[in-house]
């Protein structure tokens, strides 16, 4: 408390120098048409501006990075910034974020406490776009959805429920025949933000799963088998009669592959959509983005209240750090993160993403602008 | 003046000379470095107990030793007959004109990346074997009390025979050109004076030529154990990455220490998590070198071991 306090003493300080020094940049573009022009700098991004760094990097997790790739272009487009994003995995992004080899990171999973204590100075995660973890089987003479109550879900990831036609599955498919097949349970081999999130969703649901077992982005599964990637998981699913595997919503759509349905947490079964994916950030409560550390779990909407929701489904931030130390490269990477929230959505369907619903764009909003270079304000947004 | 340029000539390429061993040690160093953490605290039990945790951080790689050496021990047992074998054919029966066009077919197959062994394998071998191999050996060899526990559970494809066949198909080029060049250091006279005294082509062979090359062969086949060792790719996208326990069946996923190291690498976001992977690396490092070592001295014994005026 008393630290935040000071912090902010010394960032009222510093904003007046900053304000009595630095030159508007506004003045210094020529060819700006109309009287009141616009701070080229401001948000809305527009235009070119003279103090953005015309490079920067970041690296992170593989899932959004078509739709960052899309962003990028665009705004390269709009401004000339070369944004070089790697999609190393969210580990990884976490990893270069906090080694600082990176400007900013990128992840589908909240940080945990660990990793906030690393990081030197504090950060921010941004909500960019939702995503969601969809259950894939084959089930052979199976053609219509199979239903998945959390319980059978969780029982067969624990190897408890073994077979096709156990009663906690049957009881909720009355008019399936399922057959007395073996069930071979498939995960990710791979450390993945898909892992993260499907794993969070089990730890949410099954008492025992999160004891056992827990979340992150590599567990230690009580069996089954591994395979690399989405592909390999679908791979091995497709192969082999009997398997159950998850991968991302995008890839099962993309590649025709039937996947499940699950019972939310209002006791509907809803399918998975884009649509059901942002019904599941509806009732997204804030957390205090002052203080992140600890709060982690208002971050993670898996098994969300809404009714329409899929329960499966996850955000995917940007990793800012609270306070940048080069004020263009901040600039830059603000404007681009507010580009991506605002009118990058529009790209997001398309793409295979679910967008941002307006209570998150709008505390997004409120992130970005409080994000400082030395304890200065970066961001200027125009109405 | 000629003196002092050799002098400086001598310099150069001792420090040329140096760079590798150096790169060996500073590699060690820093391996040993980032495993520190993992070192410590697990100590013995990183090698005697299977669970591996990332969530409670718990580090035990005793399956992934155990899965690295069942894949390279089934690779090894499939790989020598045929290498050794064709081996045979190419030095004592092949006609002249095939010699030189099998044995850099053999060759070229080294070249194959792993990455496309590891795509035949996923899409070609294992419905194999899941549907065809698997099923034959469980009705067959599965129904022999005590070998059978080798061949029990479900036949999924994604296990441990399936990575050691891939592993025996990508060290038989190497099996082979060792054992190729061993068979051809075999003096002639060896031949010749077993054909003399009236003895039969097999005869020759097994008791004169193989037992000459034998330390050779020997020495090629551990050339080819250390591929297996460190082989990845190919591996893991068929050995099916789990690793929950040690059950003494060859049908049951399991996990390479190669693979634990390609797959979780990225993703190890804590210090201990990332330095227990360090340590699969160290521990593959000191194998590795181990066994190179033992194949060196195999092959230098075999080829000491041959008379003077030999024509090879």
């Amino acid at each position: 408390m008393k630290k935040s306090q000071v912090a902010c003493l010394l960032a009222f300080a510093t904003l007046l120098a900053a304000c009595g020094g630095s030159p508007p940049a506004a003045s210094s573009t020529p060819g700006a048409t109309g009287g009141a022009a616009a701070d080229p700098c401001g948000v809305p991004v527009k235009a070119r501006c003279p103090s953005e760094a015309q490079a920067v990097t970041g690296a992170g997790a593989t899932f959004p990075g078509p739709l960052y790739t899309k962003w990028i272009d665009q705004y390269n487009q709009l401004t000339g910034v070369q944004i070089n994003y790697q999609a190393v995995g969210s580990g990884g992004g976490i990893k270069s974020f906090t080694d600082k080899t990176v400007d900013f990171g990128a992840s589908d999973v909240p940080l945990t406490d660990a990793q906030f204590d690393a990081i030197a100075g504090g950060l921010y995660m941004v909500p960019m776009a939702l995503g969601s973890v969809v259950p894939t089987y084959n089930v052979p003479g199976v053609t219509a959805p199979i239903k998945f109550s959390p319980e059978a879900l969780a029982g067969i990831y624990l190897e408890q429920i073994k077979k096709w036609n156990d009663p906690k599955i049957t009881a909720e498919n009355p008019g399936l025949t399922l057959p007395d097949l073996a069930i071979t349970t498939v995960h990710r081999s791979d450390g993945s933000g898909t892992t993260g999130v499907f794993t969070d969703y089990l730890s949410k649901i099954s008492p025992e799963w999160k004891s056992k077992v827990g979340s992150a982005t590599s567990v230690n599964w009580p069996g089954g088998v591994g395979g690399s990637g989405n592909a390999g998981v679908a791979g091995a699913v497709k192969n082999q009669p009997g398997t159950i595997g998850y991968v991302e919503l995008i890839y099962a759509i993309q590649n025709k592959l039937g996947y499940g349905v699950v019972k939310n947490a209002a006791g509907k079964y809803v399918e998975a959509s884009l649509d059901s994916t942002t019904k599941a950030a509806d009732g997204f409560q804030s957390p205090d983005y002052g203080s992140l550390k600890g709060q982690q779990a208002k971050l993670s909407i898996t098994n969300s209240a809404n009714a329409d929701a899929w329960p499966i489904s996850t955000f995917t931030f940007l990793l800012l750090p609270k306070d940048f130390s080069d004020k263009a490269k901040g600039l830059a990477i603000l404007r681009f993160s507010w580009y991506g929230t605002h009118e990058g959505q529009s790209f997001a369907k398309d793409l295979g993403y679910a967008p941002l619903p307006s209570t998150v764009q709008k505390a997004a909003e409120e992130v970005l602008k409080s994000i400082t270079s030395g304890g200065s304000k970066i961001l200027k947004v125009s109405q | 003046m000629s003196r002092s340029v050799d002098r400086a000539f001598a310099a150069g390429v001792t420090a040329l000379a140096m760079l590798v061993p150096l790169t060996l040690v500073a590699i060690t160093i820093l391996i040993v470095i980032d495993s520190w953490p993992a070192l410590t605290m697990f100590g013995l039990s990183y090698f005697t107990t299977t669970e591996w945790d990332p969530v409670k951080l718990v580090f035990g790689a005793a399956a992934y030793v155990y899965g690295t050496l069942v894949t390279t021990v089934v690779a090894v047992l499939l790989a020598t007959p045929v290498a050794v074998g064709g081996a045979i054919y190419l030095t004592e029966f092949a006609p002249r004109q095939v010699r030189t066009p099998i044995a850099f077919t053999i060759e070229l197959l080294a070249y194959i990346p792993s990455i496309v062994y590891g795509l035949w394998a996923i899409f070609v071998m294992v419905p194999v074997m899941r549907t065809v191999v698997e099923p034959g050996l469980q009705a067959t060899l599965g129904q022999v009390p005590v070998i059978g526990r080798l061949f029990s559970g479900t036949p999924i494809g994604l296990d441990l025979l399936s990575g050691g066949v891939v592993l025996a198909i990508m060290i038989l080029p190497i099996l082979m050109a060792v054992s190729r060049e061993v068979l051809l250091a075999v003096p002639p006279t060896q031949r010749e004076a077993m054909i003399g005294l009236g003895a039969t082509r097999w005869e020759a062979t097994s008791r004169a030529v193989l037992p000459y090359a034998r330390p050779g062969i020997i020495g090629g086949a551990v050339l080819g154990v250390a591929r297996a060792f460190g082989e990845t790719m190919a591996v893991t996208m068929v050995v099916g990455n789990s690793s929950r326990d040690i059950s003494g069946s060859l049908f049951v996923p399991g996990y390479t220490m190669a693979s634990a190291i390609a797959n979780q690498f990225v993703e190890a976001d804590s210090e201990l998590y990332f330095s227990a992977i360090v340590e699969i690396a160290l521990v593959l490092l000191f194998v590795a070198i181990i066994v190179n070592a033992v194949a060196r001295a195999l092959i230098r014994r075999s080829i000491a071991d041959r008379p003077a005026g030999a024509v090879v």
